[in-house]
Parts: C-alpha cells; sequence; structure tokens
C-alpha cells in the first residue's frame, strides 16, 4: 500500500521546507493515523506517562490537604498574599497562547509551516488552560463556590462587581477555554472521520464514529466547514490578546510599586506568547524525533518558531527596561526603591536568573546553526520557560513583600504543598498529553493533505 | 437497468481519481441539468460548490448576529447588575461607568459568535449524523485520505441509472456504483 519517501540523503533539504513533497495524500495519513489506531506507544513516551503519573500522585496530597486544612497550609500570608498559585496561573495561561497564536494568527497570515504544528499546540493550549484554571479555583479555598464568581440570580442577592480585572479574568479566561475547545474539536472533526474509516477494531471505530458525528466529506459541508474554521481563527486572533492583557490588568490596576505600570498588557502578551512558543519546541524536538515526523515538521519549522521567540525575547527585554525607565522617570522613591530591591534585595537571585533565563541566553538564536540544531533548542526551550515562571515570580513576589511601609514588609517561603501541587499540574499536563497522542492525531492530517495537494499543484 | 423498486435506491455514486477530474466532472454533471449532486472529498476542493451550483452559506451571517447579540447581551447584563440589582460605587464611578464594561462586552461578543459559528455549522450541516446511504459506496472510507467521490441522486427529476452512468464514466470516473439506501439492499 502507501510507502513512505525515502531518506534525507535523496534531494529532500529538511531547512527549506515545511512538508516533504514526495509524499502522497495517503502516505501521509497513513503516517499520523498509524499512532492512535495502534495499540501500544513508544517506551519514552510511556516513561514520560509514568513520571507523569508520579507526579500526579503528588497533586492529590497537595489537593486533598489544602481543602481539609484550608490555604494557610500554602506560605501566603501578609504582605505576600498572591504566591505559587498566581505565578503558575500566569504560567500555565501564558503557555496556552502560543497554540491559538500558531492555530489562529498564522492561519489568518497564511503561513504554510503553521499546518503540522497546530494539532498538537492547540491540544497544549487546552491542557494548559486546565492547569491554569485549578489554580484560582484553589486559591478562593472553597472551589465548590467557585459558581459564586458568576452572574446569576441568588438567594443572597449579590452580583459580581463588574468594574475589577478579576472579574474580566473570570471571564475572559472561561470565554478563552471554550473557545479553544470549539476550535480544536472543529479541527478534528475530518481527521475523527479518517480515524473511523481506518480503525480495524469495531469498538475503535463506533468510538471515533461518533465523535466524528458522521462527517462524509460532502463538498456542502466542506464550504460551511471552511466559513466556521476561518471566522473562529478571526475570533480567537483578538480573544488571544485580550485574556493576557487582562491577566496582565489584574496586576496593573492595583497601586502597588512594580504592578502600577501601564506597560504590562502588552508586555504580559509578548511573554506568554515567548513562554508558549519555548513550549511548543519542548514537546515538538522529541515527538518529532520519535515518530519520524521530520518530514512534516522540518527544520524549516523550528528555524521559524526560534524566529518567533527570538522576537518576542526582544520585545520582553523591552519590557524590563520600560520597567526600569518608568521607576526612574516616575520619580517615586516607592517606585524606584522597588527596582532597587528586585535587583539588591533578599530576592535578587530570582531577578538576575530572569536576565540569564529570558535575556542573555536567548540571544543565541540570533545564530541559525542554533535555531537549527534540535538539540540546543531543546535545553534552549526549556530555559525559557524557566525563565518565564522566573518573571511571574519576580513580579508577584518582589513586589509584594516590600510595598510602602517597612512595617509590613515580610517574606515568601513556598511550602511543600505549593510545591506538589505546581509539579503535580506539569503531571497533569504530561498525562494529558500522553493520553491525546494516544487517541488523537496529533498533526492535523486534513491540513497537510491540503498543503501536499497545494504544493504538488505548483509544479 | 431501471429500477422497479425506486425507493430503496440513494443514487449513482461515482469515483474520481484527483480533485481536478472531480471538478471537471462536476461541471459537466451540472451543464446536464442534474441539480440532486454532491460530492464527497478528503480536502475542501475549491470551486467545487460553485461548480455543483451550491448556494452560498448563511453561516457568516448568523456568525455577525450572535456577535451583536453577545455584544448587546453582555452590556445589558453588566447595566443590569451593576445600575439595577446591586447598585454600588466603586472607586467613585457613576453606576453606568460603560469603560469598565468594554472587556466582558468583548468577551461576550466573541463566544456567542463563536457558539454560532461552531453549532450554526453543525445545524446547516445537519450533523451529527452518524448514517448516511452514501457510505454504503464500495472504497467510500477512502473519501477521508484520498478518494474524491460524486453523487447524483435517484430523487433527481431528470434522474435515469443507465444515463447517469454514462455521463459519470465519459467524465472520467473510475468506478461507478448504484447505491441503495440501506446497507443490505442490492447494488
Amino acid at each position: 500500500m502507501a510507502h513512505n519517501p525515502p531518506g534525507p540523503e535523496q534531494g529532500f533539504v529538511e531547512v527549506e521546507t515545511v512538508l516533504d513533497e514526495r509524499h502522497s495524500m495517503e502516505s501521509v495519513t497513513d503516517k499520523i493515523s498509524k499512532i492512535p489506531l495502534t495499540p501500544t506507544l513508544p517506551r519514552p513516551i510511556l516513561a514520560v506517562g509514568m513520571l507523569a503519573l508520579l507526579l500526579l500522585g503528588g497533586l492529590l496530597p497537595s489537593v486533598v490537604i489544602l481543602l481539609v486544612e484550608g490555604t494557610g497550609v500554602w506560605g501566603i500570608n501578609q504582605p505576600v498574599g498572591w504566591g505559587f498559585a498566581i505565578i503558575n496561573f500566569v504560567w500555565w495561561i501564558g503557555i496556552g497562547h502560543a497554540g491559538t497564536l500558531i492555530s489562529a494568527i498564522l492561519l489568518l497570515l497564511r503561513q504554510e509551516w503553521r499546518t503540522s504544528i497546530n494539532r498538537f499546540a492547540e491540544t497544549m493550549t487546552i491542557f494548559a488552560v486546565t492547569c491554569a484554571g485549578l489554580f484560582p479555583a484553589l486559591h478562593i479555598g472553597r472551589p465548590w463556590l467557585a459558581y459564586w464568581l458568576f452572574p446569576y440570580p441568588n438567594v443572597m442577592e449579590m452580583w459580581p462587581q463588574f468594574r475589577s480585572p478579576l472579574i474580566w479574568d473570570v471571564v475572559a479566561v472561561s470565554t478563552y477555554a471554550t473557545v479553544s475547545i470549539l476550535f480544536w474539536f472543529t479541527g478534528l472533526i475530518p481527521d475523527l472521520a479518517t480515524l473511523r474509516d481506518r480503525a480495524k477494531n469495531k469498538f475503535v471505530k463506533i468510538g471515533y464514529g461518533i465523535a466524528s458525528m458522521g462527517w462524509r466529506g460532502s463538498a456542502r459541508h466542506w464550504q460551511r466547514y471552511e466559513i466556521a474554521y476561518l471566522l473562529l481563527a478571526g475570533l480567537s486572533t483578538p480573544l488571544v490578546v485580550s485574556v493576557h492583557s487582562i491577566v496582565g490588568l489584574d496586576f496593573a490596576v492595583s497601586v502597588i510599586p512594580g504592578w502600577h505600570v501601564t506597560i504590562f498588557p502588552p508586555y504580559f502578551v509578548a511573554g506568554a506568547i515567548f513562554s508558549g512558543f519555548a513550549m511548543v519546541l519542548t514537546l515538538s524536538i522529541p515527538l518529532r524525533a520519535l515518530f519520524g515526523w521530520k518530514d512534516m515538521i522540518t527544520l524549516n519549522h523550528l528555524n521559524n518558531i526560534s524566529k518567533v521567540m527570538l522576537a518576542t525575547c526582544l520585545m520582553v527585554l523591552y519590557g524590563y527596561g520600560m520597567e526600569i525607565f518608568f521607576a526612574w522617570y516616575s520619580a517615586s522613591e516607592y517606585e524606584g526603591y522597588m527596582k532597587f530591591n528586585r535587583m539588591y534585595g533578599p530576592y535578587w537571585w530570582s531577578y538576575w536568573s530572569l536576565i540569564l533565563c529570558n535575556g542573555v541566553i536567548p540571544q543565541l538564536l540570533w545564530f541559525k546553526k542554533v535555531r537549527t540544531s534540535p538539540v540546543i533548542l531543546f535545553f534552549l526551550s526549556i530555559v525559557i520557560n524557566i525563565g518565564m515562571w522566573l518573571e511571574r515570580f519576580v513580579i508577584v513576589i518582589t513586589s509584594l513583600h516590600r510595598d510602602f511601609l517597612p512595617s509590613s514588609w515580610g517574606m515568601y517561603y513556598p511550602t511543600k504543598y505549593d510545591w506538589g501541587l505546581y509539579l503535580g499540574t506539569i503531571g497533569l499536563f504530561l498525562f494529558l498529553m500522553v493520553g491525546a497522542i494516544k487517541v488523537l492525531p496529533m498533526i492535523s492530517q486534513f491540513e497537510v493533505r491540503e498543503l501536499l495537494h497545494k504544493k504538488q499543484r505548483k509544479h | 437497468m431501471k429500477e422497479t423498486n425506486n425507493n430503496s435506491i440513494y443514487g449513482v455514486v461515482a469515483e474520481f481519481p484527483d480533485g481536478e477530474s472531480l471538478l471537471a466532472a462536476a461541471h459537466r454533471v451540472r451543464e446536464a441539468g442534474y441539480t440532486a449532486t454532491d460530492a464527497f472529498s478528503p480536502i475542501p476542493v475549491h470551486g467545487l460548490t460553485e461548480a455543483l451550483g451550491i448556494k452560498p452559506s448563511k453561516l457568516a451571517g448568523l456568525v455577525l448576529l450572535g456577535g451583536i447579540a453577545g455584544a448587546f447581551g453582555g452590556l445589558g447584563l453588566q447595566y443590569a447588575v451593576s445600575v439595577e440589582f446591586y447598585p454600588h460605587i466603586v472607586s467613585g464611578r457613576p453606576l453606568f461607568s460603560w469603560p469598565s464594561f468594554v472587556p466582558v462586552i468583548f468577551e461576550a461578543t466573541v463566544l456567542i459568535a463563536a457558539f454560532a459559528a461552531v453549532f450554526g455549522m453543525f445545524i446547516l450541516n445537519r450533523l451529527p449524523e452518524p448514517y448516511h446511504p452514501v457510505f454504503n459506496t464500495p472504497n467510500f472510507q477512502k473519501a477521508s485520505t484520498d478518494g474524491f467521490f460524486l453523487s447524483i441522486e435517484a430523487r433527481d427529476p431528470k434522474y435515469d441509472a443507465s444515463a447517469v452512468r454514462a455521463l459519470l464514466e465519459k467524465a472520467g470516473a473510475v468506478a461507478v456504483t448504484e447505491v441503495g439506501k440501506h446497507p443490505d439492499d442490492p447494488e
């Protein structure tokens, strides 16, 4: 039946193309659908799944003890009332943003290289938002009352206060999660139909048959499908910008020195894309090696992702610079002290590690050799993920721990429950990703076929 | 091959080797005057809807309406809550402080428009529809990989099995089959 094209030595230059054009529609479909239709996963992925289970084992007691004892088991207190929970929330939401950027904005910009990475980037978005959502839900202390955040008629006659960015955040993040799931599922329908048509096992076939809703590729269906897909991309594009802007406003609207800056919304959006693309690299580099996807996720992809990371890295650096400028230009002694305290106070190590991880090391991306070297990029992406986590740590902790009055200064130390919950969400994320790799096509089959068709027509 | 039990016949389905020949065949079928036609492909084939004479979809208008409904819904909700149900002064702003309502209005617009796009697409496409007679076509599982199919249904006023078959074969079909409405109907 279908056969894969011959090896890379025979006229396929990875750096120059986004798809090996010697594929046929059948061979790409075979290659992608083989993974969910095979009963086993490669060992390294199973190992990641086991590690994820281990971390998930830490999540359970962290949540249970938190619910039994209350948020006092965390390191939060006066003056640092927002600790790991908000750091991790912003970190996860930011990671999610790359998925929407790739699937929506790059679609509108007609970037061909989005096609083979959009599916797992969107999957990553949904799971990252899932992890993010856990933190505010648990931080309210009584998560079973989280619905109090929504406007609904109740016997207490209480209503949300719509002038607060925290309520905007509730609306923005829940809208973002909903629209991301809709977009992701819409993209999956034709691919689920492919899996239904290829499954040999009866129950698997029925499962994919239900999920694909009876998609048959009718011309009438495609017509509406394409309109819906394009409009969803158009709707998601401003949505993703709004979500992280509102997350930025959570901080910027307050009067605490270090949070009281107008640059926060755009600088948060740039940081989100920076960390999200780093996570896309962290996931795609091992996946392309394990599944032999080098003909679909090429060095060209890695090069392009790296360029986006370099651009957003520079934007984030501009943000760091502007924070210093604002502190000086405002002539406010509190702002000035805040900046001094960040650099030379008790948390100096976090500021300088942040500059090292997010500012200095990513400058390697100026070199094409680095941008096309998967191994270096993989480690670089992890460094950036750590750097972006440190950025949120610096913003949250160093701003809160010393505000206006020295009498209300204090230190913040995370407890084992903080760490357990944080590492637990990483486990949850990895576990969900492994599960998705097992049951869903992690590269969009119909879009790759379409791209292949388009490229082959050109010759 | 005139059918006596015409009610159990869905129509004639032809398979084509690629999108271009499917498109060309669609033009010929429409010129021959058939209207109850459809095409099935693993990728969207551009120009196919025009070739088959399928009307432009109303979906985009529906999404616009959804967006407008979301915007006014979001504004109305915040007005009702902040002015009518629970009026209280926050940082000295008037009760109807509309600039601080903009973020939620925007989110509501996107949310309802996205619902309109996805669920509007499902409803107009009549999905989910797990069973459809065209699935009885031999080799139809290729329609989600690399098969291109064209159907002329029996409910077409001009339908005549042998004439349809001849037309499709002339248009370059690699296989033409008369398909029943039920899986066990004879071909």
